[in-house]
């Protein structure tokens, strides 16, 4: 079973799995009589695998499924089929109040702490607000005191829990989200780009601070994000998806330095680096059009439409993810082979 | 070239063409909020050649887009006002010419293309008509031409089927589609400058990289100078000539890409290169900047940034630091630029 996202075996259970999982969404037209016309495939058939303590990135563009993916793995969505189990137990289908305890576990971090902080609550009554749905975390009398700790944690000075979102910096304001997903003491942390509102000198601060709470707490993260670098920072191993599913999958080393499928290496290639000396030195791989619609999807492999390799078999069939015949990391394409697109070419 | 000369001739009374394309020369920008004075830009200076590529780089408020909306004459004001400086063109100051000269420079001589180009088109108008008002207004064209130019335009900027889609409305086109449709726009009165925005902030890695394509091919083709602004140091690094950092309002250093990447002369572009997540940097933690970009209107004395900067030394919270020049075409404005230069510092 190598093929597994995770297969970077620790020698312990994953805290967070799933498999075959599919979210579907529905479109409906008539307004008495209601029919569902199609769907969004927003995510179609992914598996995931995440150890205690470790990072798994996830990258992909715009529609891709990510955030999708997010709010399955914290709950927000039930999935279409297909199964989600924390430490074990199947948390995919359960009622939301059977859910409930397992919520606990595994928080998420918003994209946009702008919009993700209630401007009319403390950033004490934000902070202690998991308290109030989960009573039985911290005894009443305590939370103040737990708050002002979780402040501390991130950054924050205790002293301004009575002050309002408005009165922080967009990287305060991540700190206030990042304290908030970690008052129950979560497992896992689902960041969905975290730091893709910030400003450059404001997301090092940002990355650090998650960086050190998870040597501090054993946290596993997954950890979505659409800028490449962050994620080769932050990740211990990657997903790359296209259009709701995972089409390379391995260690940092294995999809920077030696990318497999098409669409990675055109993700990476499309990346600018921050070194003019490698300008047209390096290879530029420019992808024709747009990321076509996930309500219909092109048959066979889901990037056949604008890939340079593609051929009438990527049509009719689906490529799986599969480990390459030298053993080589799990890409789902028919002709995957090893190109250099991060570094200067003669 | 005589018609193109003609033509600046027509529209930009005395303009010189030995100065330089675009000269922007101590700009200072201030907005006046509930009898408080903000300033936004505090001294912005650089010079734009034909064919060349200036990226103006800073954080949010660092005042970068308020230095390209003062160049386009398209701030608000009030609350804003532009309190000295200039802005020349071709050697006039456009900052002392009528509505009615700065209506013809927009568009003929100096075009922009936003960020958010959802916002930025009408969404009650097809494309076509919009790019079409451009000739109607400026050139006094005709409908039917002015929708064939429209055609043309949207062909040259890669939008396939363009004679199909000239009718459409915004909301039909992608996010890299509308942006293509924002630099139709802009090239429409084939102008001189062209200032982008952010231009590629709001799209994925994939359509980024096609329209800075786009932009450079463009730009070559028309030999047209171009102001990138942008806080992407990668986008910077692969197209620009020239790079200005701005940092509280004001140019705090200047120089050639290459320079600007390898030899930085200020302590804030040091730094903030060293932020950027690197090969060598997985696993570490990285060198960040301490603490915040200030609040312009409670700017810290001497040099703003110092209480972030790892170089400060006591004279730099209260003595403004001089423009220094460590080398040809490379300035800095701080106390220790020569240090930081030669990496003393």
């Amino acid at each position: 079973m190598n093929a597994e996202l995770g297969q970077a075996d620790t020698g312990t259970d994953p805290v967070l799995e799933a498999k075959d999982l599919v979210k579907h969404f529905p479109i409906q037209r008539g307004i008495v009589v209601k029919r569902t016309v199609g769907h969004v495939q927003a995510v179609d058939g992914v598996d995931l695998k995440l150890h205690p303590g470790r990072t798994l990135g996830v990258v992909g563009e715009s529609g891709c499924g990510k955030s999708t993916l997010a709010k399955l793995l914290v709950g927000l969505e039930t999935p279409t089929s297909g199964s989600i189990k924390l430490e074990g137990r199947e948390i995919g289908n359960l009622s939301a109040r059977r859910m409930r305890p397992f919520r606990r576990d595994v928080q998420l971090v918003f994209q946009d702490p702008y919009t993700s902080l209630n401007p009319r609550l403390t950033v004490g009554d934000i902070v202690g607000e998991p308290f109030e749905i989960h009573p039985e975390a911290v005894p009443k009398r305590g939370r103040a005191g737990e708050v002002k700790e979780l402040l501390d944690m991130v950054g924050l000075s205790p002293d301004h829990i009575n002050r309002y979102p408005h009165q922080f910096s967009g990287g305060q304001r991540q700190r206030i989200g990042i304290a908030r997903a970690l008052a129950l003491r979560p497992k896992v942390l689902v960041c969905d780009e975290p730091v893709s509102a910030l400003d450059v000198s404001i997301q090092g601060q940002v990355i650090n601070l998650l960086q050190r709470l998870q040597d501090e707490l054993g946290l596993a993260y997954v950890f979505i994000a659409h800028d490449l670098s962050v994620v080769r920072h932050i990740a211990d191993e990657v997903a790359v998806m296209y259009l709701g599913k995972v089409v390379e999958r391995g260690t940092g080393p294995e999809i920077y330095d030696h990318p497999r499928h098409p669409y990675t290496q055109a993700l990476l290639s499309a990346v600018p680096v921050p070194d003019p000396d490698l300008r047209g030195h390096r290879e530029e791989i420019v992808l024709q059009g747009d990321v076509p619609s996930p309500i219909d999807p092109p048959s066979g492999c889901r990037f056949r439409t604008r890939c340079w390799k593609a051929t009438d078999r990527c049509a009719e069939e689906v490529p799986s993810l599969a480990v390459g015949d030298r053993g080589t990391h799990p890409t789902a394409c028919f002709y995957a082979e090893e190109r250099d697109v991060t570094h200067a070419v003669k | 070239m005589s018609e193109t000369v003609r033509v600046i001739g027509d529209t930009l009374p005395g303009a010189d063409f030995n100065a330089p394309l675009l000269e922007v020369d101590d700009l200072r920008v201030e907005f006046r909020v509930r009898g408080q004075r903000i300033p936004a830009v505090r001294g912005a200076s650089f010079t734009l050649e034909q064919g060349r590529t200036l990226a103006v780089v800073g954080e949010s408020g660092s005042g970068k887009s308020v230095t390209s909306q003062a160049i386009m004459g398209i701030l608000d004001t009030p609350p804003a006002t532009i309190t000295g400086g200039a802005v020349r063109l071709h050697g006039v100051d456009l900052l002392e010419q009528s509505e009615e000269t700065r209506r013809e420079v927009r568009g003929n001589h100096i075009a922009i293309v936003f960020q958010d180009a959802l916002s930025a088109l009408n969404p009650l108008w097809s494309v076509g008509f919009q790019i079409g008002e451009l000739f109607r207004v400026h050139r006094g064209t005709s409908r039917k031409d002015a929708k064939l130019k429209a055609v043309e335009l949207l062909d040259q900027v890669g939008i396939p089927d363009a004679k199909n889609r000239v009718g459409d409305y915004p909301h039909q086109f992608s996010g890299g589609m509308r942006q293509r449709v924002m630099i139709a726009m802009a090239l429409a009165l084939d102008p001189e400058v062209l200032i982008a925005d952010e231009p590629t902030t709001a799209l994925d890695v994939t359509v980024q990289a096609q329209i800075m394509r786009l932009l450079k091919r463009i730009q070559a083709e028309r030999n047209m100078g171009l102001i990138l602004i942008t806080h992407d140091l990668g986008v910077v690094a692969d197209v620009a000539d020239e790079v200005a950092v701005m940092y509280a309002g004001e140019v705090v250093e200047r120089a050639g890409i290459r320079d600007a990447f390898k030899r930085p002369a200020h302590p804030y572009t040091k730094a903030l290169l060293r932020a950027i997540p690197r090969v060598d940097t997985v696993g570490q933690e990285l060198e960040v900047i301490r603490g915040l970009p200030p609040n312009p209107a409670k700017l810290p004395g001497g040099c703003p940034f110092h209480p972030r900067c790892f170089a400060a030394e006591d004279k730099c919270a209260t003595e403004v630091p001089p423009w220094i020049e460590p080398a040809e075409f490379h300035g800095s404005r701080c106390h220790f630029a020569e240090e930081v230069y030669t990496d003393e510092r």
